[in-house]
């Protein structure tokens, strides 16, 4: 809008306001418009700005420099401390662990938190006590459960070398083999989370209307066909929280496997050392280097990133049910008949199979899930 | 003041609790400058001085009667439960700039690290001090143009413990004194001696490979680096011979493969693990209490190579307190001899004080547990013995923790050869540079 167009002609009626005056009220106006919405946003901007791309930034800074933690900034160094990171055996064994323990994490988690989420929807006694039941374990301090796990899995004393001595199984070497110091760290790991990722599901799962189940089970879907065919597919929105959530923690690990022995430096042959334990070590460790340090980090950090667009691509081609044809679906006909359903793998088939039958089979059994893949 | 031990996770916890509680104080009031440079109140103002220390000093009771001589000043104190925890404190606090207490212990570990640093110290430097070390315990917190930033607290005189009852059952003597004949002064006697053991007993002759090569290490005046600072580990003979010698003893299967500080470790205390240990004077405690209920240990007044020490700590004054000159005098109260010579009847924290040596207070100190051995008298002849002071410069504790993993990885995995985890260490040193 334009200002002369709401400005009154000069020289009317003699009592009316002073023109300027009008003038300064209409554009303050128009500021209000356009402006304050993104005042209202703005404290949220202000506050990332200050505690997330104020420190992301001020790390590329230090990640440049020769910089003690005591001593200080020093010279400029450019991109030196990128190339000697990378050029260290430690950082590559470092990423290789910290991929390691969160695949095992991550996927045994999401994966047991589903099927537990699912126990927990259905019609079962003292449903609250179980509830909380799971969750329990998220109370605990991590410290606290590497205490207890550090013991159990204590390779000569522990409780776990026992009971394998007992059934036949040799001793495992928990803190001098890779794999199996993962997998103990795993435990601890998904021992603390996975009853939180359930009730996220649980949640989700009480969300999902409860005529879609009735409809499957009217078409004589079993429970595992509901849990595969409505369940997984209606719950997309939280599966990829969760995994986006669970790639940015999981790839961060530092408490349990800093715990798992009593040196906190990652195993003698570094076994377990994650990439967050690398950049202590460098920034606080005997190097005090802080330039390194800060190179891992962002390091890290571009990697966290890419792996989280990599997941998120594909948990959404994974679980269907895409925004873009939830009208369209496949015919309770098709759903029946297990065969042709999964013959509908690709989004191509799927949209021919389910455009060839009737629309009006909307709460078909397995309907949402196999017929409308994004 | 237990070194290296550190990262014992079920002590977290409570770091990280005194961590938290540390976070909430902090001193406070007005201050005047005096005449050394030092900060200090005015006669009569209320102080309130922040004593930061970690394990056990002992310096509960002092500082009561302390305040009590001194009306005008509050310590209040801050424990960390291992030094590593507080290592990390100092750490983050000398870089913020703010924080620290009135008065920091420090492990001589860490303080080769701080030494780079002394201007963010105070130079407690004074007549009142001037030969109240034993002269290697001082070197240890002077800086090359002589500043003091540490003043001593206690010391880790290494003797060898053992176990008699085990000794008894493979035909050895059990006395003290014929033990110490048993063992002799040198490595070679010791690893002599545990052969004659092994032959009639199936128990490890000592606990960890690790703590051998640090026992050894202690007693080498410059195993990584020369006293200008110059890196040598990998290629000192020195360093590579006790390399191989503790991997022998391992091999030969003397020692029991252990980790000092695992859980395994721990609990090899209660199911006879092993006969003897390198034992500096503040083990003692630490055996007591993994030990509980087992009877049978003993002390020998006796350490293979000549005299050891392991670890021990110091009280400095970090120049960013308010109150540096009360701290100074409060640091200095605390380390004169009398008051060490309580700190170890309390906790058994060995006194780095050349009277406290002699005193009959502290010769007279007997220990229960070790079947009533005069340990005041032991540890004080140990301390005498000792004669090198490892030169300690800012990368040992690098190359000392890249030396321990090696050790450990053939003598506790066992997944490389020895040759292929020194090849391993000597990348992990380079990677230091």
């Amino acid at each position: 809008m334009s200002v002369t167009i709401s400005l009154p002609p000069k020289g009317a009626a003699p009592d009316a306001p002073d023109p300027k005056r009008i003038a300064f009220r209409q554009k303050l106006g128009r500021w209000d418009v356009q402006l304050s919405p993104y005042l209202y946003i703005s404290p949220f901007f202000i506050l990332f700005a200050v505690v997330g791309l104020f420190p992301l930034a001020y790390t590329f800074w230090v990640s440049v420099h020769q910089w003690n933690l005591i001593g200080g900034q020093g010279k400029f160094l450019g991109l030196d401390n990128y190339t000697y990171v990378i050029g260290q055996p430690q950082f590559w064994t470092g990423l290789r662990n910290t991929f390691s323990i969160f695949l095992l994490s991550g996927v045994t988690q999401t994966l047991t938190a589903l099927l537990l989420a699912a126990v927990l929807d259905q019609n079962i006694r003292a449903k609250t006590f179980w509830r909380m039941g799971v969750l329990l374990p998220y109370v605990v301090a991590p410290v606290a459960v590497g205490v207890i796990f550090s013991k159990m899995f204590a390779d000569q004393s522990g409780l776990i070398n026992a009971l394998l001595d007992k059934v036949g199984l040799g001793p495992i070497a928990w803190h001098a083999e890779v794999i199996p110091s993962h997998i103990a760290i795993a435990t601890m790991v998904n021992f603390r989370w996975t009853g939180y990722i359930t009730l996220i599901f649980l949640a989700a799962m009480q969300a999902i209307p409860r005529e879609v189940y009735e409809a499957a089970l009217l078409d004589g879907a079993s429970r595992a066909r509901q849990f595969f065919s409505v369940t997984v597919p209606m719950l997309r929105p939280t599966i990829i929280f969760v995994v986006i959530t669970n790639t940015i923690g999981g790839l961060q690990i530092f408490d349990e496997p800093r715990v798992f022995d009593q040196t906190g430096q990652g195993g003698s042959d570094r076994q377990w050392m994650t990439i967050t334990m690398y950049i202590y070590e460098l920034g606080w460790g005997p190097q005090k280097n802080f330039g390194r340090a800060a190179a891992v980090s962002w390091l890290l950090f571009l990697i966290i990133i890419a792996v989280g667009i990599l997941n998120f691509l594909i948990t959404k081609r994974i679980a269907s049910d895409g925004p873009k044809q939830p009208k369209v679906v496949a015919a309770s006909t098709a759903a029946s008949t297990p065969t042709s359903a999964s013959a509908a793998s690709t989004p191509a088939d799927a949209v021919t199979s389910a455009t060839a039958s009737a629309p009006r089979a909307r709460r078909g059994a397995g309907s949402a899930s196999e017929g409308a893949p994004s | 003041m237990l070194t290296r031990s550190p990262w014992r996770s079920t002590t977290r916890l409570a770091a990280v609790a005194a961590v938290g509680i540390a976070l909430t104080s902090c001193s406070s009031g007005g201050t005047t400058p005096a005449a050394d440079g030092g900060k200090t109140a005015a006669a009569n103002e209320k102080v309130t001085l922040t004593l930061a220390t970690f394990n056990e000093f002992g310096y509960e009771d002092l500082v009561k009667e302390y305040m009590a001589a001194h009306p005008n000043i509050t310590i209040q104190m801050k424990k960390a439960a291992t030094s590593n925890e507080a290592r990390e404190n100092m750490n983050t606090r000398l870089a913020a700039g703010s924080g620290l207490s009135d008065i920091e212990a420090v492990e001589v570990d860490w303080l080769p690290e701080l030494l780079q640093y002394p201007d963010k110290f105070v130079d407690l430097k004074s007549d009142s001090v001037k030969g109240r070390w034993l002269p290697w315990k001082e070197a240890q917190a002077t800086t090359a143009d002589g500043k003091l930033i540490g003043y001593g607290t206690d010391v880790g005189p290494e003797a060898i413990c053992y176990r008699s009852d085990l000794f008894a059952a493979a035909g050895l003597p059990t006395d003290r004194a014929a033990v110490a004949q048993l063992l002799g002064t040198t490595w070679d006697s010791y690893f002599a001696a545990g052969r004659q053991f092994q032959a009639k007993s199936k128990v490890p002759w000592t606990e960890s490979s690790g703590a051998l090569y640090q026992a050894m290490v202690n007693q080498v005046k410059n195993a990584y680096e020369k006293d200008d600072g110059t890196v040598i580990a990998t290629e000192n003979p020195e360093v590579r011979a006790m390399y191989d010698t503790v991997l022998k003893a391992s091999a030969d299967g003397l020692t029991a493969h252990l980790a000092q500080w695992s859980d395994d470790w721990t609990g090899s205390f209660q199911r006879d693990g092993f006969a003897t240990m390198v034992c500096p004077g503040w083990m003692l405690g630490v055996i007591e209490g993994n030990a509980a209920k087992v009877k049978g240990w003993d002390i020998a007044d006796t350490f293979p190579g000549g005299g050891g020490n392991w670890g021990g700590s110091f009280l400095t004054v970090p120049a960013q307190g308010a109150h540096t000159a009360d701290a100074k005098a409060l640091a200095d109260w605390l380390t004169a001899p009398e008051q060490q010579i309580k700190a170890f009847k309390s906790k058994g924290t060995f006194p780095s004080q050349v009277a406290a040596l002699s005193s009959p207070d502290l010769l007279g100190v007997k220990n229960a547990f070790f079947n009533n051995a005069p340990t005041g008298e032991i540890l004080a002849n140990r301390a005498k013995a000792v004669t090198v002071v490892p030169f300690k410069g800012p990368k040992y504790s690098g190359i000392n923790d890249a030396i321990q993993q090696a050790i450990s990885r053939v003598d506790i995995d066992k997944t490389d050869t020895p040759a292929a985890s020194w090849d391993k260490f000597v990348t992990a040193v380079k990677a230091l540079g």
